[in-house]
């Protein structure tokens, strides 16, 4: 399978301090990869530089095969789209401004049916159809997110690099979220995303990459690259990596020496990995 | 199903903004209109509406028996002085509110303006040295010239001080107006102090605005240079519209927005430079004039330009006709009655702007 883009040997420096080093890494057409890793481990940064936003020190960025740095930006933004972290907007534009705003790259391209069926689909997943007419400098952190994904999925790009989509979202929009993320791979395209909660790169990415200093730690399914040695090693915080009903497995952390303010069950440290399968399944 | 309800959700809004945007356009036409004739009209010399449209009309090659007769008084004060006052007013009232609304698209601030960040005193600084060193050099333009120098590295200098990572604090954009407003003031003072009575005189004049004894010439220059900026500004409106996403955004949305930054903050200075040039500094105008269209039509730049350039014209019309006939015999500084409306009206944006960032951030 080709990659979709890639990064080959890549290091990174930012204000002098290497961010990324050495990193290898293809994502695949059709896959939901997840960047995974402690606060200034450089996911944001790898992200970046998919992106073409960032220069490399070394290295190759490739994106459908070609260097980043061979593609004019209205080509570029035909082939990824972006949400970044922030998504400040300066003057009271409405939601469905913004959201139009996704389909700029395709100005003169593609037709206004093919705007229509975009935008459409981008509001209708991102679940922000009622917020339309609000001005975007009105809505909340969380609507402000959604609107701005849905400005992302209108721009209607084979690969989608999505930076903490999921920081400012409730339970519930949290998880469609993701699910948006998957039914964009199962439609083809390549989706990176860069994620805090272990449990939910678990639950909804095909691979999930741990960066840890700059470095990519591993790359894999979520079940044989979450361990609990290798999230004690990268984040030096001990948890239970355990396995939910839905066959996918969750990140707790270890709550031991709180266990007498929070539990009346008894001495949790002695739980083991059997114990908690047993309890869980049904 | 709910396809079709979500569309005819989506389409409503839109056409009733989009049938805002068409009245304002024609109310401000009709404005400018009757603020022209009007214009023409009104003075020491009285003139009848009929004698204006008589005028008006041989010169587009129709004469009717309205028309004053040629050659003689009426015909020469219309000919040679108010209307290239009016079409200056016309010409600098776009100007300045079309770079007002360029340069807050590209500082990301509805608090830029050409006269709040010392633009427009550095023009005037170019400008009165361009006088005061008695430079001739192509009639009007050299005046203009050095205008724009001083215009331009103003412009630079805020540009470079008050931004970080795309975006301007409104804060710091202030100061660096404070700043650049003081050493352009200084600069004004040590001319006049060098300069001669005369290069004074003038250096008065554009500290207070005026648009008194406007030459064709002139009115040339201005032209020449607005025009056609403001046109490059409308069609650069599509990207202004993505800039307000923030530069990355707009980045991955194909813009190129160093590129883009450069050609705006050209386009910003040659229309503050060419309108301070020839008109002195006529404050606020920039500032109140897209925030007004805004408020009616929304920030889509498109139509805030072109309204802008609209109400810009009509604002500065009606105020020079105030001007002109608020005091009788006297020719009040126009400067004076922009900033007296403009300065209310900041005081209210910034209180708004502090409201809504919860305090000075």
């Amino acid at each position: 399978m080709t990659a979709a883009c890639a990064v080959r040997e890549v290091t990174c420096v930012r204000g002098g301090r290497p961010v990324l080093t050495k990193v290898t890494l293809d994502v695949r057409s059709g896959e939901v990869l997840a960047l995974v890793g402690p606060n200034g481990a450089g996911k944001s940064s790898l992200l970046g530089v998919l992106a073409g936003d960032l220069s490399v020190a070394a290295g190759d960025v490739e994106l459908d095969g070609r260097p980043i740095g061979s593609w004019v930006p209205r080509e570029l933004a035909r082939q990824r789209s972006v949400l970044l972290q922030a998504n400040d907007v300066s003057f009271p534009f409405r939601a469905a401004e913004v959201i139009e705003m996704g389909r700029s790259p395709w100005a003169g391209a593609s037709g206004f049916a093919d705007d229509e069926q975009a935008l459409s689909a981008a509001i209708d997943r991102a679940d922000v159809a009622h917020l339309l007419d609000r001005p975007y400098t009105a809505l909340s952190g969380g609507e402000r997110a959604r609107v701005s994904l849905a400005r992302v999925l209108a721009q209607d790009t084979p690969v989608v690099l999505l930076d903490e989509p999921t920081a400012a979202l409730d339970l519930r929009h949290q998880e469609e979220v993701m699910a948006v993320a998957r039914r964009l791979a199962r439609a083809g395209k390549a989706v990176v995303v860069v994620l805090h909660d272990l449990s939910v790169a678990a639950a909804w990415a095909d691979r999930v990459a741990i960066i840890d200093a700059g470095r990519l730690v591993a790359c894999g399914p979520p079940a044989d690259v979450l361990t609990a040695e290798r999230i004690l090693a990268v984040y030096g915080i001990a948890v239970h990596v355990v396995p939910t009903p839905d066959g996918h497995v969750s990140v707790v952390p270890r709550r031991t020496e709180f266990s007498d303010n929070v539990s009346h069950q008894g001495d949790e440290a002695s739980y083991t990995h059997e114990q908690d399968r047993g309890r869980d399944l049904p | 199903m709910t396809a079709v309800v979500d569309a005819a959700v989506e389409t409503r809004p839109e056409t009733s903004r989009r049938g805002r945007g068409t009245v304002l356009l024609v109310s401000l036409t009709i404005l400018l209109v009757v603020g022209v004739v009007m214009s023409a009209t009104i003075g020491q010399l009285p003139v009848t509406r009929g004698e204006v449209l008589g005028s008006l009309l041989r010169h587009l090659g129709i004469s009717t028996d309205w028309a004053p007769p040629s050659g003689e008084l009426v015909d020469r004060t219309l000919d040679h002085i108010r209307y290239p006052r009016v079409v200056m007013s016309v010409l600098v009232g776009a100007a300045l509110a079309v770079s007002g609304a360029v340069m807050q698209a590209i500082f990301g601030n509805p608090l830029a303006e050409p006269g709040v960040v010392g633009v427009s005193s550095g023009a005037a600084l170019g400008a009165s040295i361009a006088i005061a060193l008695g430079l001739t050099f192509g009639e009007s333009w050299s005046v203009a010239a050095l205008a724009f120098v001083g215009a331009f590295l103003s412009t630079m200098l805020v540009y470079v001080t008050a931004r970080s990572a795309g975006r301007t604090e409104v804060v710091t954009l202030l100061l660096t107006g404070i700043a650049v407003n003081a050493i352009a003031g200084a600069g004004l003072a040590l001319v006049m102090f060098i300069g001669d009575t005369a290069a004074r005189e003038q250096i008065v004049f554009w500290q207070l605005g005026s648009l008194n004894g406007s030459l064709w010439s002139e009115v040339l220059v201005v032209l020449v240079v607005a025009v056609p900026t403001t046109a490059i500004a409308i069609a650069l409106a599509g990207r202004y519209d993505l800039l307000a996403l923030g530069e990355r955004t707009a980045g991955h949305l194909g813009v190129r927005v160093e590129a883009l930054r450069l050609v705006s903050i050209v386009l910003v200075t040659l229309l503050a430079a060419v309108a301070v040039a020839f008109a002195g500094i006529i404050a606020f105008v920039g500032l109140v004039v897209p925030h007004l269209v805004r408020i009616l039509v929304g920030p889509a730049h498109r139509l805030l330009l072109v309204a802008s350039a609209l109400g810009g014209a009509v604002l500065l019309v009606w105020a020079d006709l105030l001007a002109r006939t608020v005091v009788v015999g006297a020719d009040l500084p126009i400067g004076l009655l922009t900033a007296l409306v403009g300065g209310p009206f900041f005081f209210w944006l910034i209180r708004r702007a502090r409201q809504r960032s919860g305090g000075w951030a």
